[in-house]
């Protein structure tokens, strides 16, 4: 690995304020990503701010109902804490369809939100790819893609997002802090990432010297009924072909409120708005279920190795709703 | 820097140490303990799977500034004296090692597993071993051993 500066940033101020005059500055979360994409040469800062031991580690519920989670807070923790459990049941299964226990004990969540994608190509120096080097072409588009995405890709990049995490988090209108020299602002978790267009290598909104601080759920009584699915090529410790976080409250027989996201299938966490409308106000049938599902897939497009994905997905929609349907957690 | 670090209920220091080399590298090449294993260097395997203030990460990716002042404990501190671990003598006696690069961190793993759930369920033990990559014995054997391990510190 390159050399590269450290430092252990003892509070907010310092960490954004090194990072905005050091050239080349990234901050160092749980490291799982960042360290590995160094060591393959991908990512080479000069100096790492390491910001583990800021004091934002705090899970709590906020007036209203709602819970402000603290970027630093590791996945492990997030998932087992009790009132995720209770509330946000989808964010705690995510996180827990996520990695391996070692990575989860140490990844946070501002890091998991930025983690960059597994396309082997990005990784792959010897291969095209426009988010390592912009304008260098895409090798994943003619090549084995079996992985990459169905839904607002581009020419010039087809890579998806790997986290479970964040997808549970699009579904749970989610809202993110951000903390830089300039003040605070507040992301909308929905706008944070970018789809690829013809910049794939601008990822987030973020600009390089802002620091994920919190996370912010908002009271959402649906919640409390939601599950994540996760399909992928084995059990465990893989990412997702598709996953789906739903949350879905029905009463008489109609929906009356429901959140649903996609993973595995784009650049970013996919909010099935398209697939919410056709469901609010509907029956609860797996009819219903099945054209919501087509309505978010409409637009949704695959290369050779991974159109399948258009059909996994559409199945795994309507899954996910009939087990929330019938195990009575919606009711 | 000087790193501060209490390994296996000792505390150590190790001097001209540059704050972004690996937690592994601080435990193998300076303290003497090659028990945790360098394998993959990505967080993939969990060859190097040590305790760190109580929760099993890969020592490959914590850098060696993240450690001052915590608490480190790798497999070599397992062992009371020259009495294995039950886990560990459940893995000489299941047959669980073959080339034995992995076993380190599988016996870190399963350790953490155990204290959490004293009986797990198969599916409970794969998960809880999902993160290290074991390339000899098709996890067989090593599951015997945590079985065998549970019944030992149950027994």
């Amino acid at each position: 690995m390159r050399p590269f500066g450290y430092v252990s940033a003892p509070d907010v101020a310092t960490a954004v304020r090194v990072v905005s005059t050091e050239p080349n500055a990234k901050f160092l979360g749980g490291g799982t990503n960042l360290v590995d994409l160094m060591r393959e040469g991908v990512e080479r800062p000069d100096t790492l701010v390491d910001v583990t031991g800021l004091p934002l580690t705090a899970i709590e519920e906020l007036p209203g109902g709602g819970v402000r989670i603290g970027a630093l807070v590791r996945n492990a923790r997030l998932a087992a804490d009790p009132l995720i459990r209770s509330r946000y049941p989808v964010l705690s299964r995510a996180l827990l369809s996520g990695a391996s226990a070692q990575l989860r004990n140490v990844a946070t969540v501002g890091g998991n939100l930025v983690q960059r994608t597994r396309c082997p190509y990005f990784y792959d120096h010897a291969s095209a790819c426009n988010k390592r080097e912009p304008g260098a072409g895409c090798d994943a588009i003619g090549g084995v893609n079996r992985n990459h995405a169905v839904l607002g890709a581009s020419e010039h990049c087809i890579a998806t997002h790997p986290s479970d995490m964040a997808v549970a988090l699009a579904a749970l209108d989610a809202v993110v802090e951000l903390e830089s020299v300039r003040g605070t602002r507040r992301v909308p978790l929905l706008d944070l990432h970018r789809l690829p267009g013809e910049t794939p290598h601008v990822e987030t909104v973020l600009t390089a010297d802002e620091l994920i601080t919190a996370v912010e759920l908002p009271h959402l009584p649906v919640a409390a009924a939601s599950h994540y699915r996760k399909v992928r090529d084995r059990a465990s410790y893989a990412f997702a072909l598709v996953s789906v976080a739903a949350a879905l409250h029905v009463r008489e027989g109609v929906v009356t409120d429901v959140r649903l996201a996609l993973g595995g299938v784009a650049a970013k966490p996919w909010r099935a708005h398209q697939a919410e409308r056709v469901l609010l106000g509907a029956e609860a049938t797996e009819e219903v279920f099945l054209r919501a599902a087509d309505a978010e897939l409409a637009a949704a497009t695959g290369l050779p190795d991974n159109t399948f994905k258009i059909e996994l997905a559409r199945r795994t929609i309507v899954a996910t709703l009939q087990e929330l349907l019938t195990d009575g957690s919606a009711a | 820097m000087r790193v501060n670090v209490t390994v296996n209920g000792e505390a150590r220091s190790a001097d001209d140490v540059w704050e972004g080399e690996s937690l592994l590298y601080v435990l193998r090449e300076r303290l003497g303990l090659p028990g945790a294993k360098n394998a993959c260097e990505q967080g993939e395997c969990g060859s190097c799977t040590v305790y760190l203030d109580d929760v099993p990460v890969c020592a490959c990716l914590v850098a060696a500034g993240q450690v001052q002042d915590r608490e480190v404990r790798t497999v070599e501190g397992l062992a009371d004296g020259e009495t294995l671990d039950p886990v560990q003598e459940a893995f000489v006696q299941a047959g669980a090692v073959q080339c034995g690069f992995c076993t380190p961190g599988l016996v870190v793993a399963a350790h953490d597993l155990l204290r959490r759930s004293p009986s797990p369920d198969d599916p409970e033990i794969r998960e809880a071993l999902a993160g290290n990559l074991c390339r000899c014995t098709g996890y067989e054997k090593i599951l015997d051993a945590v079985r065998l391990a549970a019944a030992k510190r149950g027994a």
